[in-house]
């Protein structure tokens, strides 16, 4: 075919657009408390539900959290799934467990995955600890804590997890 | 038609960089100050309508994130609007008008810091011929200013003179970013910044939020200073550039006349440039004895998605302090003036 009949069925305008985050307040704490390892949360005045990562707000009250909550790197599940699909971005053996973790002291459940232990045997109440990467690789970052594995005590019932949401 | 009132406003201070608080926190703030004087529960709030870019600060959701900030719980009845908080507190007057709330909160924020502004607004363009360009938001207005110049009725000096006014009226607005006494000769003597545009003739990056809380009649609260909304009204030109005469402001006549912009004391006009703010004169037909811009206007701050909406508080704010009876707050969102909104508002 010659040039000038070639259809035009896609172009492609590539997007750049370079942004600074400024960590502030909450952020900048739970970042440099990570960065050393540590986990910071902050209790509601109002409701003194504890969250972690903070954001400096109740998200429920609609307040300013200013007391902080030291939250403990072992935690319970509180929901998972099994990820049989490869994924571009993730560089994992299939299948693996990625699920909802609700850190000890803390009352928001955050995501991680968990390793050591075939993804089957994951379950709800399953008490779990984190592992973190080598100390000299810590950074300001959630990616300090590679992924979480069982540990030997008894499941946490259902009805035990508090009133979280 | 329902009549309808804003209560209250509430703004940070407007600042280069924001760096004391989140968005989520500059939120809190000006809701939980625009519902305290309101004089309304919080729990009457029946409506939310917020305006903001994920764009501006980079994040995605910021605006979902933002709800964090009103305590939405129990759940609200709750909406967005990717333009400037005008545009959400028109949503919130409009809600009214159906029937479905009687009072509604309008706010915005923008923290247009993080990026890269000028390059960030490229994003409004069309992504497949006219934005690869690469062309910012400046250039644009250049564009506009230099059409808008070579008519032969309008000069740098005037322009320049926009500026020194809306800079010298910030001085009482204790809000604003940018103030001061400046000289027109002094401003006209620096180089270009974008020729024809200098830097006075340009606004700041601001960060910052806002927010209004309205309602209707039949539920303002005793004790309340209401002011009416009389008008309020908006219109759109087409989104390429090329297709419109941006020496004129059609849809901002158009918007002018629908909502009745007459027998007005102040003009609260968003004109983020300073010919803009002449563009919008003229097609309001705004006689030399109105008012403009008593807050400084977006020359004096100018946060993304809230500059608009500030407009009409600081309208607000001149008719609560008895030095205006009758104003007009306009807000404008996209490239040179393309999307207009004419308010009119009147003490009690």
């Amino acid at each position: 075919m010659s040039e000038e009949k070639s259809e035009v069925k896609a172009i492609v305008t590539p997007t750049k657009l370079v942004y600074q985050f400024s960590a502030i307040g909450s952020h900048a704490e739970f970042l440099k408390a990570i960065s050393e390892g540590k986990l910071v949360g902050e209790r509601c005045p109002s409701c003194k539900k504890v969250y972690c990562p903070p954001r400096g707000i109740c998200p429920r009250c609609g307040v300013e959290t200013p007391e902080k909550v030291d939250i403990d790197d072992k935690g319970t599940v509180t929901t998972y799934c099994i990820v049989r699909v490869p994924s571009e971005n993730i560089d994992l053996k299939l299948p693996y467990c990625a699920a909802n973790i609700l850190l000890d002291r803390s009352d928001m459940p955050i995501m991680a995955l968990i390793q050591e232990c075939p993804a089957e045997d994951v379950r709800i109440g399953m008490r779990v600890e984190a592992i973190w990467a080598p100390e000299e690789d810590w950074g300001p970052t959630m990616e300090n804590i590679r992924y979480f594995r069982p540990i030997d005590e008894p499941d946490v019932p259902t009805e035990e997890m508090g009133d979280w949401y | 038609m329902r009549d309808v009132a804003i209560l209250s406003f509430a703004q940070t201070p407007y600042k280069r960089r924001e760096s004391e608080r989140t968005e989520v926190q500059m939120v809190l703030s000006v809701v939980t100050d625009a519902v305290e004087k309101s004089g309304l529960p919080k729990s009457d709030i029946g409506f939310t309508c917020s305006g903001s870019s994920d764009y501006l600060a980079g994040q995605s959701f910021a605006f979902v994130g933002a709800i964090d900030g009103l305590g939405a719980w129990p759940p609200i009845a709750e909406s967005h609007v990717e333009m400037d908080g005008a545009w959400a507190l028109y949503e919130a007057w409009i809600k009214i008008q159906t029937g479905m709330c009687n009072t509604a909160l309008a706010f915005s924020f923008g923290r247009a810091s993080m990026g890269s502004l000028p390059e960030t607004l490229n994003m409004q363009l069309d992504p497949y011929t006219l934005g690869p360009l690469g062309i910012d938001s400046i250039s644009m207005a250049a564009l506009q200013a230099r059409a808008w110049l070579d008519q032969g009725n309008h000069t740098e000096r005037q322009m320049a003179e926009v500026a020194v006014r809306s800079r010298k009226n910030a001085l009482n607005n204790p809000d604003a970013q940018l103030k001061g006494d400046f000289e027109v000769e002094k401003l006209l003597s620096e180089p270009y910044l974008i020729e024809p545009l200098h830097k006075h003739d340009c606004p700041p990056i601001t960060d910052g939020a806002n927010a209004v809380v309205i309602a209707a009649a039949d539920a303002v609260p005793s004790g309340a200073n209401p002011v009416w909304i009389r008008g309020i009204d908006h219109r759109i030109e087409p989104h390429q550039p090329g297709f419109r005469d941006l020496t004129q402001s059609p849809s901002t006549k158009l918007a002018g006349e629908k909502a009745g912009a007459t027998r007005l004391d102040i003009a609260e006009l968003h004109a983020p440039f300073t010919h803009q703010e002449l563009i919008l004169r003229d097609a309001l037909g705004l006689d030399d004895d109105v008012r403009i811009n008593p807050s400084g206007g977006a020359l004096a701050a100018n946060p993304m998605m809230v500059a608009g909406l500030t407009r009409m508080g600081e309208a607000c704010r001149e008719i609560w302090a008895g030095r205006a009876k009758r104003a007009l707050a306009h807000a404008t969102s996209g490239h040179c003036l393309q999307q207009n909104l004419v308010c009119v508002l009147e003490g009690d």
